[in-house]
């Protein structure tokens, strides 16, 4: 019977791409707005993740979050150094200055100052020049973001110059950047160079970056530089969560992007069942003509979750392939860059789908097994 | 054939005294009114009477669809009213051929697809029940016909396909409720000459519900109803050669064997 249920499903062509429209669709909208967030929030981590030499951050016991600091003062540094178990300890600045092109092109940047001697958190993913060639006079690194911005349709060459607070700098090398939240470009100098970009501030130590020693687990030195510092130390993924944290619970995205996802739950829900429950309303007869020459009521029930479950299953693939191949297609873009489809956002939309399609049917089925099989001999 | 010997012995369908309503309390109404009929194995018995006298409603009991109210109704030797849900059920899919005023065919399916299905319900692979309709439909006449799907056919042949699916599972009672009524005359008499020559055998009952007078000349019985009761039954010229027809009815191929 089960093959009896499939052709009753596909010969009614016109319902049955409906119905896997309807499910195709809803399971795009999810899953392309989950992903979305998703990267929005995973973006809000990204200068977080891109230092990649050391593990522990060290910061002021009011920052909450990556994107507003609140300074520490240049002896944070050897009290962190201090603590036993830490590797080494380094200063790192954020701040975001405005830039200007020498067109007169300008806009706010994010400015990150590395530690003068060991550059410990400098880019590694460079596409030209080197992190050493931070240590040449006035040396900038800036990111593809950045230099597009300020040299649109320009080759990638090395000895441009820029001005940053009234003071010329030369790029001296180009890197890839996780995108940023606010999407600006980032730009690294020394830490001692880079106070002087920003001005006005006094007190610039934004982060102390840290490393414990070798056998000691980076938890248990966050707890002692906490303990012996008063600061506040996290591993970078506990930060990211932190700041992730934050933007949840202090910013409209989490609620927009809910209501987005939930219309898209409630309209798939409402389409697909609606669809499907018109289409079980008027295959009525034909399933009374079923029960009346003997098929149970179990096998009825069965070949409606079949019908079901394949509409459910094509629908999601189909949407799921979009989405898929929507950031696939979108990958190369700077700004929609690092936006990828995380298998938990499309576990997730499946399971939704699958509970959308077993409402439906549960309320086909009822249909079903209440008529009385005498209806076959009514006109 | 120990089957045949049995059936012998006890009419196809017995009912004494019964009843059926439909509806409760201020809107029950009373529509069999105590029926008595007898359906013998080896003919057709036809059912007639005016609209609405309850002729579906007595058929749809005999069929196990419907549960009788008051009253006994045997059905191949067994209590139709005790049946329960799935009972019912069971006793339909291996005892009953339905044919439908509409047809009821499943667009979606091939005749032959169609004329499968009551095999298919019984569990029978699919090509294996789809190669024993085809070869029923072949005799009835629809050998080109096996892979059209029924939007494709008249209504006529959209009508012996449903025969087709009413006898391939060879059920012991094939009722028919206006079997003919869709269908021009001649398609009609067409219908009701294969009814008689491919579905009535020794070992088998048919029962057709009609109005229409043109089709009285088929039948073994007629059974006429009104307001709820059999209130005549008339046997008919037909069923005075039964070894011609018991030849006929030995000489059937069988289709599938789900009554085995
Ligand atoms: N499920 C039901 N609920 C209530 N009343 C019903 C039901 N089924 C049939 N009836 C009533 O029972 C009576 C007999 O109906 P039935 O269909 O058995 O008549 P019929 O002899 O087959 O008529 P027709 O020749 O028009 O088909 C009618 O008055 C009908 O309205
Ligand atoms: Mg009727």
């Amino acid at each position: 019977m089960n093959f009896v249920a499939v052709q009753m499903l596909i010969g009614d062509r016109a319902k049955y791409l409906g119905l896997i429209f309807a499910v195709a669709f809803s399971t795009f909208l999810m899953s392309h707005q989950s992903t979305i967030f998703a990267g929005i929030m995973d973006r809000t981590t990204s200068q977080i993740k891109d230092v990649q030499d050391a593990n522990i951050w060290v910061m002021d016991q009011k920052t909450q979050y990556f994107d507003e600091v609140k300074a520490l003062t240049d002896d944070d540094v050897y009290r962190v150094r201090s603590v036993p178990g830490v590797e080494w300890a380094v200063p790192l600045f954020k701040g975001l200055p405005r830039a200007k092109a020498f067109d007169g092109n300008f806009r706010v940047v994010i400015m990150m100052g590395v530690d003068d001697a060991s550059l410990v958190g400098a880019p590694r993913d460079m596409v030209l020049g080197s992190p050493e060639d931070l240590r040449k006079p006035d040396s900038v690194l800036v990111d593809r973001v950045g230099y597009e911005f300020f040299f649109p349709q320009q080759p990638y060459v090395l000895g441009k110059t820029l001005e940053l607070n009234d003071r010329r700098v030369t790029i001296q090398g180009i890197f890839n950047s996780s995108a940023p939240f606010q999407n600006l470009p980032i730009f690294y100098a020394r830490y001692s160079n880079a106070m002087t970009y920003v001005g006005r501030e006094r007190n610039l130590l934004s982060f102390v970056l840290a490393k414990a020693q070798p056998g000691l687990s980076d938890d248990e030195l966050c707890r002692r530089i906490d303990a012996a510092t008063g600061l506040h130390a996290a591993t970078g993924k506990q930060f990211g969560w932190q700041t992730i944290r934050y933007y949840i619970a202090h910013t409209g995205i989490p609620v927009n992007f809910g209501i987005t996802i939930a219309i898209a739950l409630v309209v798939g829900t409402i389409v697909a069942g609606q669809t499907f429950y018109i289409f079980t309303l008027e295959n009525l007869k034909q399933f009374g003509a079923l029960k009346a020459i003997g098929v149970t009521n179990w096998r009825i029930t069965g070949m409606i979750l079949l019908q079901a479950l394949m509409v459910g299953l094509i629908g999601y693939s189909i949407g799921i392939a979009m989405t898929a191949a929507f950031f696939e297609i979108t990958k190369g873009n700077l700004d929609l860059r690092g936006f990828v489809l995380f298998w938990q956002i499309a576990a997730g939309t499946g399971a939704v789908v699958l509970f959308i399609v077993m409402a439906a049917s549960l309320m086909s089925i009822r249909r079903v097994l209440v008529l009385e099989p005498a209806v076959v001999f009514r006109g | 054939m120990t089957q045949n010997v049995q059936t012998m012995t006890h009419p196809a369908v017995v009912c004494r005294r019964l009843t059926k309503d439909f509806g409760a309390g201020e809107n029950q109404v009373r529509v069999l009114r105590g029926v008595d009929l007898d359906v013998a194995f080896g003919e057709m018995t036809l059912l007639v009477g005016p609209s609405g006298c309850g002729k579906t409603t007595l058929l749809s009991v005999v069929a196990g669809l419907l549960n009788a109210t008051s009253g006994a109704v045997m059905v191949l030797g067994e209590d139709a009213s005790r049946m329960s849900g799935t009972e019912a059920v069971q006793f339909r899919r291996r005892n009953i051929g339905f044919v439908f005023q509409q047809y009821n065919l499943l667009p979606a399916l091939t005749v032959a697809e169609n004329a499968a299905v009551p095999l298919l319900a019984a569990g029978i692979p699919k090509k294996r029940a789809v190669a024993a309709a085809s070869d029923l439909l072949s005799q009835l006449g629809l050998g080109e016909r096996l892979h059209a799907l029924p939007s494709q056919l008249s209504g006529g042949q959209q009508q012996r396909v449903a025969l087709a699916r009413a006898l391939v599972h060879e059920p012991r009672l094939v009722v028919c409720d206006e079997p003919t009524s869709a269908l021009d005359h001649e398609t009609g008499n067409a219908v009701m000459e294969l009814l008689t020559n491919v579905a009535v055998r020794s070992d088998r009952a048919v029962v057709v519900v009609t109005h229409d007078s043109r089709v009285f000349q088929f039948a073994d019985r007629i059974a006429h109803m009104d307001d709820g009761r059999i209130v005549e039954t008339q046997q008919e010229g037909r069923s005075q050669e039964p070894e011609v027809r018991m030849k006929a009815a030995a000489a059937q191929p069988s289709f599938a064997g789900v009554n085995q």
